[in-house]
């Protein structure tokens, strides 16, 4: 009966579909539609929303792909490296101190150039054990070779979820990526989200293949031997000129994207809101673009020229693209929701990362760090309010009273 | 100002202490003249490993500065005196795959010392010696080589030894006097030792070596990859599958030709391939793959991969069909079962040599049964390294085949069985 209904309607017109879904149901939708081979999972606040959701596909019969529950984090990671390097297409997660406790082939897997992709939801590192977001637990891997990029919507955790497989992939890049997806405001919030139809997805994201690195009777290799001094800065150089080429993969890739799906940002790294005249730029990774935003809205009523950039990609860092973004900018509020004890001006790691950036820069404009909104507390307009004003002065001055603020800390 | 670098070349485990004794004797004794030092092992060796040959550095100078414009290398790219441990390290040093086989006296500078513990003569230490293009002296200090490794520390007097002869090669940084002083100190007043260590002092001499002498043979060498050239992923290509040796007969493995690892070894098997049963299990329990199926169906050990272990003649069920044979007794790495086809009779008598003659089959390393160290300390032949040459075979048919090979311990060999003595190769 529905097939001579179909048959009757013509042939079938391709188009997405609207769904109310979290940012981790988006991510499941991803992975459906990218059609993963192998998943791992371990449960943890928040990423088990993510393993629920693909448990749900699977059960329901919309994705086949073997669903291993690890005994814990370690295992978990583990499982999809091995599958990965048998050609494979991977999917794994975890938060806070489940993603620390699979540090060791969290460490591995760049090296050997997996290109697993893991959701980090997340949280705060215990102790004390609290569920809310702190950037520190993916901040983690950024020295390691992993790609790190924030997600702030449900759309956008679909949508990058797709772009990860295809620049992780990409036989010039091969190397895993970790989205970050704030604990709580975007795992656990539904927002409507398009859902493109599988045949679209597969103009953008190719098959999986490794090529001469697959582990296979056919092609038999040994991977990560011993090796001692004569070989690490050669392998640790390799690896550096993929981090490298992944720049130019991302910016393919995102074009890709739009040409495909017909939606997706001009520029990945990051997102620009009323930037154009802005005197001052507030900047942050993730959720915290929501309350900034209506806080600019507020401010630029009352005629205060800010903008906001939401970083996307942390690694690799956009640091040029930053460089020409602030170039006629009169001071930049960097809000981390992370912390880095001891680093200089005890800012946070995004701060201190921008201002390593602007270094070398014709221009560089007084920069503030601000600490807000660790553990999962709300990042309030009058904390945006604030750092703007704070901002002003600095722009005023010319140059910064303090380097460094925590907003939304009771004093 | 004036500095003096010195190697100790031993073997991987089993002399791993004696050379960081030797090394720190050095400081110790030129510290008694004023000057510093440092000793050191090289780092990117592997110790820890049965057998593989690694280094130690001693490095002695008239001031701090000149120290360390000398320290400042890694490992020194070349020095005045290299001490081997181990007379059979004269063949070549490889410790790591793509190393290539580093002669023994690769890095003495012109008229740089050459010292060997060893019972064989100059020209037989040549043969294995490869040549160099500057002279040097040679200086044998007689004794085989002496075990002090991971767990036990043969009190042979080896160290002390060598830092006898070491004070009649560099007399203006080691004065005998200086050497007495500080053995004094380190052995708690051991006047014994410290009568080794003249003792050695006044017999050692030097042997100058020509340029025209040596082992003629030029040592494989490779040339490091760029890192563009290397594949990705920290990822090697497996060895290819080998081929038949002769037609569709035999089967030999492909193997690594970066690492070819026979400088590990101190003894060889050889097979008696007139009695060989044809059970596979040496084929099979080797844990180098280096046994060749030959078109006949024997199994020919190639010499290029062997590193020695002994487990092939701990598996073999027949008596006397493979003997592990002490590597100083051979020149090349040429087929044992090519050497048998063409001349079967030349075979016999060969093999007979090999495995008769007491001081092939002495084993260089480890205590073959409970009492042999205080037996051979009560005897005192420290000119020998305090060891007779001793026999015995590690394993489980030991009981069955000390019995002939080892008369003197055929009663001994019985604890073997039972389980008294140590594991193989300790």
């Amino acid at each position: 009966m529905a097939v001579a209904t179909k048959a009757a309607s013509g042939p079938t017109v391709l188009e997405e579909k609207e769904m109310l879904i979290s940012g981790s149901e988006a991510v499941a939708e991803a992975l459906t539609l990218a059609d993963i081979d192998v998943v791992t999972a371990y449960p943890i606040r928040p990423y088990d929303t993510v393993m629920q959701a693909i448990a749900k596909k699977i059960a329901n019969g919309k994705l086949i792909a073997e669903y291993i529950v690890a005994e814990g984090e370690h295992s978990q990671f583990e499982i999809v490296k091995h599958a990965s390097a048998v050609g494979a297409r991977v999917f794994c997660g975890s938060s806070g101190v489940g993603w620390a406790y699979a540090m060791e082939c969290l460490v591995v897997t760049p090296a050997l150039r997996i290109p697993m992709i893991a959701l980090v939801g997340n949280r705060a590192l215990d102790d004390p054990g609290a569920f809310g977001v702190e950037h520190n637990d993916a901040l983690f891997v950024r020295d390691l070779g992993w790609l790190l990029v924030w997600i702030d919507t449900s759309q956008e955790a679909l949508d990058t979820t797709l772009i990860a497989y295809r620049v992780a992939e990409d036989r010039r890049v091969f190397l895993p990526i970790a989205i970050s997806a704030d604990g709580a405001f975007l795992t656990h919030s539904q927002a409507l989200t398009r859902v493109p139809p599988r045949e679209w997805v597969d103009k953008f994201l190719p098959p999986y293949s490794r090529g001469d690195l697959q582990l296979h009777p056919d092609n038999p290799i040994t991977v990560a031997p011993q090796v001692n001094e004569d070989w690490v800065i050669e392998i640790r150089r390799q690896n550096n000129a993929a981090t490298e080429r992944a720049y130019t993969v991302i910016e393919e890739a995102y074009a890709d994207f739009r040409r495909v799906f017909g939606r997706g940002p001009e520029n990945p790294w990051f997102e620009e809101y009323m930037t154009e005249d802005a005197e001052v730029i507030l900047m942050g990774m993730g959720t915290l673009s929501l309350p900034v935003k209506v806080a600019i809205r507020k401010m630029r009523g009352e005629g205060k020229k800010v903008g906001l950039i939401r970083l996307r990609w942390f690694r690799p860092f956009p640091y040029q693209q930053l460089a020409r973004a602030f170039r006629k900018v009169k001071a930049i509020g960097v809000i981390d929701r992370d912390y880095s004890f001891g680093s200089p001006f005890g800012s946070g790691v995004v701060a201190t990362e921008v201002r390593a950036a602007l270094y070398n820069a014709e221009h560089r404009p007084p920069l503030i760090g601000f600490i807000c909104g660790l553990g999962g507390r709300e990042v309030t307009l009058e904390d945006v309010y604030k750092a703007t004003d704070i901002c002003f002065a600095a722009a005023k001055a010319g140059r910064a009273e303090q380097a460094t603020c925590w907003l939304g800390v009771r004093e | 100002m004036a500095h003096l670098v010195c190697e100790v070349v031993y073997r991987g485990i089993f002399q791993k202490n004696l050379a960081s004794r030797i090394t720190r004797g050095i400081v110790l004794s030129a510290r008694k003249a004023g000057r510093w030092g440092i000793a050191f092992g090289r780092y990117g060796d592997s110790p820890q490993r049965n057998g593989v040959p690694a280094k130690d550095f001693a490095i002695v100078a008239d001031t701090k500065e000149e120290l360390e414009q000398h320290m400042a290398r890694y490992e020194p790219k070349e020095l005045h005196v290299t001490i081997c441990v181990d007379d059979t390290l004269c063949k070549g040093v490889e410790s790591w795959a793509w190393y290539g086989l580093q002669p023994i006296n690769r890095l003495i500078l012109p008229n740089g010392h050459l010292l060997v513990t060893s019972t064989q003569s100059a020209a037989e230490l040549l043969r294995d010696t490869h040549k160099k293009d500057t002279p040097y002296h040679l200086w044998i200090l007689p004794g085989k080589a002496s075990l002090a490794g991971l767990w036990v520390y043969r009190e042979d007097h080896t160290e002390v030894r060598v830092l006898g002869a070491l004070a009649k090669i560099a007399p203006q940084f080691l004065s005998l006097e200086a050497v007495s002083e500080a053995i004094r100190e380190a052995e708690w007043g051991s006047d014994l030792k410290v009568g080794s260590a003249r003792k050695a002092y006044e017999r050692i001499e030097a042997r100058p070596v020509k340029i025209t002498e040596g082992n003629p043979e030029t040592p494989y060498s490779f040339e490091l990859p760029r890192w563009w050239e290397m594949r990705e992923g920290v990822s090697i290509p497996a060895l290819p599958i080998g081929k038949p040796i002769e037609g569709t007969k035999g089967y030999r493995p492909e193997r690594s030709q970066v690492f070819k690892k026979f400088s590990s070894r101190t003894m060889r098997p050889v097979v008696d391939f007139d009695t060989c049963v044809k059970c596979t299990l040496c084929w099979l329990q080797c844990p180098d793959s280096c046994f060749d199926v030959m078109p006949d169906g024997l199994y020919d050990a190639n010499m290029e991969s062997c590193c020695g272990c002994g487990i092939c003649e701990a598996v073999c069920p027949v008596h006397d069909c493979i003997t592990m044979v002490n590597e100083a007794a051979f020149e090349d790495n040429a087929s044992q079962w090519e050497m048998w086809r063409r001349d079967k009779d030349a075979y016999r008598v060969w093999l007979g040599t090999k495995i008769k003659e007491k001081v092939h089959v002495a084993r260089s390393h480890g205590f073959r049964y409970r009492g042999q160290y205080e037996e051979e300390m009560a005897r005192g032949e420290f000119e020998l390294g305090g060891a007779p040459l001793s026999d015995g075979i590690p394993g489980e048919n030991a009981g069955q085949k000390g019995a002939k090979v080892g008369e003197a311990h055929s009663t001994l060999s019985v604890s073997i069985v039972t389980g008294v003595a140590e594991a193989p190769g300790a």
